[in-house]
C-alpha cells in the first residue's frame, strides 16, 4: 500500500507547482466565502446566487478594465473557524485581489483581520453588526447596520403599530440579537414608548412558554423578537398557544422561507425589517428580479440575493473608477462611492465604510412576504 | 394566581415529555446498570419517522385525524423499538462482559454517530424541517388560562404510559424476568431466564417511549433537526437521576419537577437567562441531601 501514497503525494506536489497565481493578465480573481451548507445555508446560497449573477452580467458587458472577473467560491459550512481557512486560501493560494462575504457578522469578523493584514479589500454583503467594518480601513459593507435597524423598528412600533408598551425577547447566545435589542430599546424609549418586559432565550431552545407567559402578564401591545427565523417561528407558535395575540415583529434575521414553513398560521401578520423587497425599488430593482428569475428557474430573489449582487457590482464599479485592481487603489475608490444606484437602493459609503441606505418593512400575509413601507435613514 | 396556574400548566406539559424520556433512561439503567446515551437520538429518530410517515398515512386516513395520529405514533414507536434493539445488539451486547466504562463510552459514540450521520445532506440534512400537524390542535381557554389541546393529550398519555410500564414491570412474567435480571444477571440466567431476550425487550420498550416523547416534543415545537434530541435528552437524564435512577415513578416525578422549575424560572423577568442554571442548582441541592434521588434507595456498592 506504500506506492499509491507516494504517488498521490507526488501528484499533489505537482499540482501545487502547476498552480498559477493571479495576474496572468486576462482575468481579475475575486474570492467569495459563503455558508453554502449547514445551519445558515438559506442565507449563504441566496447571497452566492446574487453574487454569481452580478459577475456574469459584468463579464457579459465586457468585464472591468478590459479584463473578465473570475469568481472563486469557498464554502465555510456555517462553521466557526472555517471562514479564516477559506479566506487564507483565497488570498495566499489563489491570489484573489478582493474578497466578498459573509452574511453572518461573526464569520465576516473572522475574515476581516486577514484581509486587512494583506491589504485586500473585503466587502460584506449583509453583516449588520457595527464591529465588522471597525476592523480596519479595507473592510466595507453594502448593507445598513444594527443601530439603524433597531431605530427603524422602534419608530415602526411607535408610529405604525401605535404601540406604547412593548416587550423585547432576546436571544442571549447571539451578538446580533443582543445588539439589535439594545438599539431597539434605546430608540423606542427615545420615541416616548415604554419597554414593559425584557426576557431572554437561548438560540436553539424549543420551549418558550415560561417566558411568553411572563410577557403576556406584562400586557404589551407588541413583542420585538430580534432573533433568527427558526426560533422566531417557534416563538410565534407557542405565543398563540398561551393566548398572546399582539403583533410580533423582528429584524432581517427573520427573512427566510423557513419562517412561514415552520410558523404557518402563527406567523401570519408579523412584521420584520429587511434590506430589500422585490415589490419595491426602481427600474434597476425590477431588472434584477427579472434577471434573477431567469437565471434561477423562477426563484424569487430575497434580500440576501440582492445584497450579494450589490456587493459584486460595487466592487466592479470601484475597480473601474480606480482603473486598476490593485488593493489600496480599489480601497480608495470604494471609500469614495457616492449615490451608487444599486438594487437595494442608493448606496453611499460613509466614513465608517458602512452603507447609508434605507430599510424596508415586510409583513407576512398569506404565507408570503409583502411590502409595507420604506424607511429612509 | 392566574399567572401561577398558567405557568403550572406550561411546566406540567413540558415536564410530562421529560418524564416520558426519563422512563427510557431509567428502565435501561434498571436492567443493565448503564446509561444509554443514544436514547436522546432515538427520540430524534422517532420524530423523523413520524415526519416521513405522516404524508403517506394522512393520504390514507385523512389529515389531522386521530386515526392518522395513532397509526403514525404506533409505527414510529415500532421503528424506534427496532432501532433500539439493533443498537443494543450491535454496539452493547458484544461488550456486556467488559468494564461498564467501555459500554458508557460506546454509548456516547453511538449517540454522536447517529447525530452526525443525520446531519449529512443525503440523510436528514442539518436544516430545520417543519413538523406536520398530527392532531387537530385547538387552543383552549378556561377563564384566563390558555393551553393547547396537545398539552392535555401529552399529560393524559404520559399518565397512561407510566401506569402501563408499572404494570408491565410489576405484574407480568416478562416484567418479573426484568426485575430478576436487574437483581442478579447470572442467577436469573441459571433460573432459566433468557437474559438476552429480556434485555432486547427492555431496549424495545424504552426506545418506543423515546419515539413517542420525540413526536410530542416535535408537536410542541414543530421544527425538527438531527440535534433536537440533545437538550431534552440531557434534561431527562438529569430527571431520571433526580427521581432515583432505576425507579419508574421516580423518573416521572423528576421529569415533572424539572419541567416546572424550568418554566417558573424562565418566566421571571431578569432571571430568564439563568433558568437552566437555577433549575440545575436546585437539583444539585436535592441530590446533596438525597444522593440516591427522591425515590431511589441507597444500595451500598458491593466489593
Amino acid at each position: 500500500m506504500k506506492k499509491p501514497l507516494v504517488l498521490s503525494l507526488a501528484l499533489t506536489l505537482l499540482g501545487f507547482a502547476g498552480c498559477q497565481k493571479a495576474g496572468d493578465g486576462t482575468e481579475i480573481l475575486v474570492g467569495e466565502f459563503a455558508s453554502l451548507t449547514g445551519k445558515e445555508a438559506t442565507f449563504g446560497i441566496s447571497s452566492h446566487e446574487g453574487t454569481v449573477l452580478a459577475v456574469e452580467e459584468i463579464n457579459a458587458a465586457g468585464g472591468v478594465n478590459g479584463k473578465k472577473i473570475k469568481l472563486i467560491t469557498e464554502d465555510n459550512q456555517s462553521k466557526a473557524g472555517e471562514s479564516a481557512n477559506a479566506v487564507n486560501k483565497l488570498i495566499a493560494k489563489d491570489g484573489c485581489v478582493a474578497i466578498l462575504g459573509e452574511v453572518a457578522s461573526s464569520r465576516s469578523l473572522e475574515a476581516a483581520p486577514i484581509c486587512q493584514q494583506n491589504n485586500i479589500p473585503q466587502i460584506s454583503p449583509s453583516s449588520t453588526n457595527p464591529k465588522v467594518t471597525e476592523t480596519g480601513d479595507f473592510i466595507f459593507r453594502v448593507c445598513f447596520i444594527d443601530p439603524f435597524q433597531g431605530t427603524v423598528m422602534a419608530n415602526f412600533a411607535k408610529n405604525t403599530l401605535k404601540a406604547q408598551k412593548v416587550a423585547v425577547f432576546t436571544d442571549v447566545k447571539s451578538d446580533y440579537s443582543k445588539g439589535l435589542a439594545k438599539f431597539f430599546e434605546e430608540g423606542f424609549v427615545k420615541a416616548g414608548g415604554q419597554i414593559v418586559a425584557q426576557l431572554d432565550y437561548n438560540g436553539g431552545d424549543k420551549d418558550f412558554k415560561g417566558q411568553l407567559t411572563a410577557i403576556k402578564s406584562a400586557n404589551p401591545e407588541g413583542v420585538f423578537v430580534p432573533g433568527y427565523y427558526t426560533d422566531a417561528a417557534l416563538i410565534c407558535i407557542q405565543a398563540r398557544e398561551v393566548g398572546l395575540t399582539v403583533p410580533f415583529f423582528g429584524g432581517d434575521g427573520w427573512e427566510s422561507e423557513k419562517l412561514t414553513e415552520i410558523g404557518t398560521d402563527a406567523v401570519e401578520g408579523t412584521y420584520f425589517s429587511t434590506h430589500y423587497s422585490p415589490d419595491a425599488g426602481g427600474p434597476k430593482g425590477k431588472a434584477f428580479v427579472e434577471a434573477y428569475k431567469k437565471r434561477y428557474h423562477g426563484k424569487q430573489p430575497d434580500a440576501m440575493a440582492a445584497l450579494g449582487y450589490d456587493s459584486a457590482m460595487i466592487l466592479a464599479d470601484a475597480m473601474k473608477r480606480a482603473g486598476s485592481s490593485e488593493g489600496s487603489k480599489v480601497r480608495d475608490a470604494l471609500a469614495e462611492t457616492k449615490d451608487f444606484e444599486a438594487v437595494t437602493g442608493k448606496i453611499t459609503i460613509n466614513k465608517n465604510r458602512d452603507a447609508d441606505k434605507s430599510a424596508v418593512i415586510l409583513q407576512v400575509k398569506g404565507g408570503k412576504f409583502t411590502y409595507v413601507e420604506t424607511i429612509a435613514p | 394566581m392566574d399567572w401561577f396556574l398558567q405557568q403550572s400548566i406550561n411546566g406540567l406539559a413540558l415536564g410530562a415529555i421529560y418524564a416520558l424520556i426519563a422512563l427510557g433512561y431509567t428502565m435501561v439503567y434498571g436492567v443493565l446498570r448503564f446509561i444509554n446515551f443514544a436514547h436522546s437520538d432515538v427520540l430524534m429518530l422517532g420524530a423523523f419517522s413520524a415526519f416521513y410517515l405522516t404524508p403517506t398515512i394522512a393520504g390514507a386516513l385523512g389529515t389531522q385525524t386521530i386515526a392518522t395520529a395513532f397509526v403514525v405514533i404506533v409505527l414510529s414507536a415500532l421503528i424506534c423499538a427496532l432501532i433500539g434493539v439493533t443498537i443494543e445488539f450491535l454496539a452493547y451486547r458484544p461488550l456486556r462482559k467488559r468494564p461498564r466504562l467501555t459500554v458508557l463510552i460506546t454509548a456516547i459514540g453511538v449517540s454522536l454517530f447517529i447525530e452526525f450521520t443525520g446531519q449529512h445532506e443525503k440523510v436528514f440534512g442539518a436544516a430545520t424541517k417543519p413538523f406536520p400537524k398530527l392532531l387537530p390542535s385547538r387552543d383552549l381557554t378556561w377563564g384566563a388560562l390558555h393551553f393547547s389541546s396537545n398539552d392535555l393529550v401529552v399529560l393524559v398519555l404520559t399518565a397512561v404510559l407510566l401506569l402501563a410500564m408499572w404494570l408491565v414491570v410489576q405484574r407480568t412474567k416478562v416484567g418479573m424476568a426484568m426485575r430478576a435480571v436487574s437483581y442478579n444477571q447470572q442467577a436469573a440466567a441459571l433460573m432459566g431466564v433468557n437474559v438476552n431476550a429480556v434485555i432486547s425487550f427492555t431496549f424495545a420498550l424504552g426506545s418506543a417511549l423515546a419515539a413517542i416523547a420525540g413526536i410530542f416534543y416535535a408537536m410542541r415545537a414543530p421544527g425538527i433537526e438531527p440535534l433536537m434530541g440533545v437538550q431534552p435528552g440531557l434534561r431527562a437524564f438529569v430527571a431520571a437521576v433526580l427521581g432515583g435512577i432505576g425507579n419508574l415513578p421516580g423518573a416521572a416525578l423528576g421529569g415533572i419537577l424539572l419541567g416546572l422549575l424550568e418554566t417558573f424560572f424562565g418566566g421571571m423577568p431578569g432571571l430568564s437567562n439563568y433558568r437552566d442554571g437555577i433549575a440545575f442548582a436546585i437539583l444539585i441541592l436535592i441530590l446533596l441531601f438525597r444522593p440516591a434521588g427522591l425515590l431511589g434507595k441507597m444500595q451500598p456498592e458491593k466489593v
